[in-house]
């Protein structure tokens, strides 16, 4: 069995934590105590059956004004698959939630209500399941109870997210005619919609394949930690703590060590109690080295062979999380993995409008606003383009001054 | 171990493992708050894993309500014996002697919600920056929505509405004085996840988690363990029951539930077909729809 996380953009009245809670509901996923809870609970659907969005609105904000702020994850299983869900605001005001649910995603969920179509902000959630390198995409059609279950309606918005899906270059899109409200096609197939003969949302999650993630494989490992016991019987112990970021390392590999250069060959790769052979993509281990070199946290092990990029100008897009706006004359840090640097952005070179995804000149950077940038680092990067590798392409800009998560960086192949 | 079998635990156990390294690589003060529950034992194994042959970077800190299960002392002491690690215990008694809390009246008291007064005056001596918890977001809503590396001002509250942003596998932990970081390294997994785990790894528990004979008393519709901690009168009576207990907490909130699961197969079995929640057995949540929101944002764990 393995883990499928997936994120659902949509706005507050394309009945998205309906969706969700559908999704719960319909699997057998919400407990006794917590369905009383929503039972009891004084909002109700107009026909008086339970508003299954409860299920999701966790904060107290959330739950007055009916709507989703913040990012709430869900968890279920069947006997397939275990589902990790980042239920995500869908708008406009919340683009930075959104880019966070999406940054860990192998698969999106974009609802459509199939009275509007395809709007604005469809095009938005999709231009930013297409910026964060999201794959796989399912763009469930909700409410076909209102539509009076019509094919004419589905192919007609079909039709139309394909150009859309094309221009943003997502090729592997699924189309699902859904009512989360009545159930259909959410779980179970629908009686009410013969002339669909796909997969209910449900049986296509349990299936679809998630191997097909841009996966790179040259191995990157970032060091968390030095393991130094400094004890008798192992003075001379020094594993290198990390997680693999991609690729795979093998005992023997020859490895170069960045940024400093250094090379040697892997002696070693430990889990806890056991010797490993080799050990990839996603695996927390312990590297052994041949030979002593000098690496602490923040440096990061290559297979000498598969050279990353390195550089101090990176560009990049940038979406701007903060509500101070950016500042292109102060130092903000920028944490790449272990690594942390400072840096600065040394231009902005365009901004989207996620609207109508129109490039523009920008005199000022502000919250939820996405761009191309250059950045300026201190120390020399060992990075990836993000799109051949998400984990070592991708980078956070903290403000030192709060401290806060102010950017979120993928970095890019020079325009 | 090959990567065609790294299945849902394997990656579970890696991005834990990941996120206590970044709290070793990150923070100067860190410690791991250890309840004697699963959760934390959990933590304590991966713990392990993340860091031996070394020693861990942090001590165990454990905040002691005084009403305890003494299975859960028993086993505390055994395990810090056995790890060699430090323990250091924050006690609630001693909160109370010092005058700093006022114990609960009547007959539902509890030392649960003075935990939160310990805890914070454990992490001012120590110095704490960063208190590593086993809190998972299938608990509860407002846990649905707290980050992994969550951080408190001052006083320990939570700030949900300004939560930082937390992307791919990127934790940040950059702080101001005064200021520390709960972090959650298993977050992502289920109360299943965590039994699964545990009967993978051969970890032992205290034996209050199996199914035993004890006397209870059922109040509020629950089985509440009969000891010198809990307020009774003459409405309550004392039955001898078999039970179990599915979490740890102080000995006077803390449910129990009928069950004759004594290995941890019909445990597991147990769980998959149950349909309350797990924190259902704690009458500290059932006071409002926003009791955990509003004791996190207190200064909770």
């Amino acid at each position: 069995m393995n883990i499928l996380k997936f994120f659902t953009a949509g706005s507050v009245d394309d009945g998205k934590s309906t969706l969700i809670g559908r999704l719960l509901y319909d699997t057998d996923s919400i407990l006794a105590d917590q369905l009383e809870a929503i039972q009891n609970a004084n909002r109700k659907n107009d026909d008086g059956t339970v508003d299954l969005a409860i299920l999701t609105d966790g904060l107290r904000a959330e739950r007055e004004q009916g709507i989703t702020i913040d990012v709430a994850y869900k968890y279920f299983q069947t006997a397939k698959r275990k589902f990790i869900i980042a239920d995500t605001p869908g708008h406009i005001q919340y683009t930075r939630n959104m880019v966070t649910g999406a940054s860990t995603a192998n698969l999106a969920i974009i609802l459509i209500d199939a009275r509007n179509g395809v709007v604005e902000q469809t095009i938005r959630h999709s231009y930013l399941v297409s910026l964060l390198g999201i794959k796989q995409v399912v763009v469930a059609i909700n409410k076909m109870d209102m539509v009076d279950y019509s094919e004419t309606v589905f192919d007609a918005i079909t039709q139309k997210y394909k150009s859309l899906a094309q221009e943003l270059k997502l090729d592997q899109v699924t189309y699902i005619p859904v009512s989360a409200l009545k159930g259909d096609n959410i779980v179970h197939s629908s009686e009410r919609m013969h002339w669909y003969q796909g997969a209910s949302l449900l049986h296509f999650l349990e299936t679809v394949d998630t191997t097909v993630q841009q996966q790179s494989d040259k191995a990157r490992m970032p060091v968390q930690w030095v393991i130094r016991p400094q004890t008798d019987e192992l003075h001379d112990y020094r594993g290198y703590a990390g997680r693999i970021a991609s690729g795979t390392f093998k005992v023997g590999d020859q490895i170069t060590v960045l940024p400093s250069g250094a090379s040697s060959t892997i002696s070693k790769i430990e889990f806890f109690d056991k010797e490993l052979s080799e050990a990839t993509s996603g695996q927390s281990v312990t590297v052994h080295l041949a030979t002593d070199v000098d690496i602490s946290r923040g440096d990061t092990l290559v297979n000498s062979s598969a050279m990353p990029q390195e550089s101090k100008l990176i560009e990049a897009d940038l979406c701007w999380m903060d509500t101070k706006g950016l500042d292109t004359s102060i130092t903000y840090l920028l944490q790449h993995n272990s690594k942390l640097t400072k840096c600065k952005v040394a231009e902005v070179i365009y901004k989207v409008d996620i609207n109508t995804l129109e490039k523009q000149s920008a005199d000022e950077f502000k919250l939820n606003d996405i761009g191309r940038v250059v950045l300026k680092t201190a120390d020399q990067l060992p990075f990836d383009f993000y799109n051949e590798n998400k984990a070592n392409g991708s980078a956070i800009l903290i403000d030192s001054r709060t401290n806060l998560t102010v950017g979120a960086a993928m970095f890019r192949a020079l325009g | 171990m090959n990567k065609y079998n790294f299945d849902y635990l394997d990656e579970l156990e890696a991005e834990a493992i990941h996120i206590l390294r970044e709290v070793a690589g990150q923070f100067e003060k860190p410690a791991l708050l250890f309840s004697g529950g699963k959760d934390s034992i959990t933590l304590v194994r991966l713990a392990e894993k993340a860091f031996r042959p070394g020693k861990f970077p942090f001590p165990l800190v454990h905040i002691d309500t005084g009403h305890n299960f003494q299975e859960t002392i028993d086993y505390r002491d055994e395990m810090v014996e056995r790890l060699g690690e430090r323990l250091i215990v924050g006690s609630v008694q001693q909160s109370i002697d010092e005058g700093k809390v006022v114990e609960q009246k009547g007959k539902n008291a509890s030392r649960n919600a003075l935990q939160t007064v310990t805890l914070l005056d454990t992490i001012e001596q120590y110095q704490f920056d960063a208190c590593i918890g086993g809190a998972r977001r299938d608990e509860e809503k407002a846990r649905a929505k707290e980050r992994i590396f969550s951080v408190r001002d001052e006083f320990g509250q939570w700030d949900p509405k300004r939560q930082r942003p937390e992307l791919w596998n990127i934790y940040n932990g950059k702080i101001h004085k005064g200021e520390n970081v709960r972090v959650f390294p298993i977050s992502n997994w289920t109360e299943l996840d965590v039994w699964n785990y545990i009967r993978r790894e051969n970890i032992a528990l205290p034996s209050i988690y199996f199914a035993h004979e004890r006397d209870v008393i059922t109040r509020n519709g629950q089985l509440m363990a009969a000891s010198p901690y809990l307020n009774m009168d003459d409405e309550d009576v004392v039955e001898r029951k078999k039970v179990r207990f599915r979490t740890v907490g102080d000995i006077s909130c803390t449910a129990a539930i009928a069950s004759e699961a004594d290995q941890i197969d019909d445990i597991i079995a147990e769980i998959s077909q149950s349909k309350i929640s797990e924190r259902g057995a704690r009458m500290d949540d059932k006071v409002s729809e926003a009791a955990m929101e509003d004791r996190k944002k207190g200064g909770y764990f």
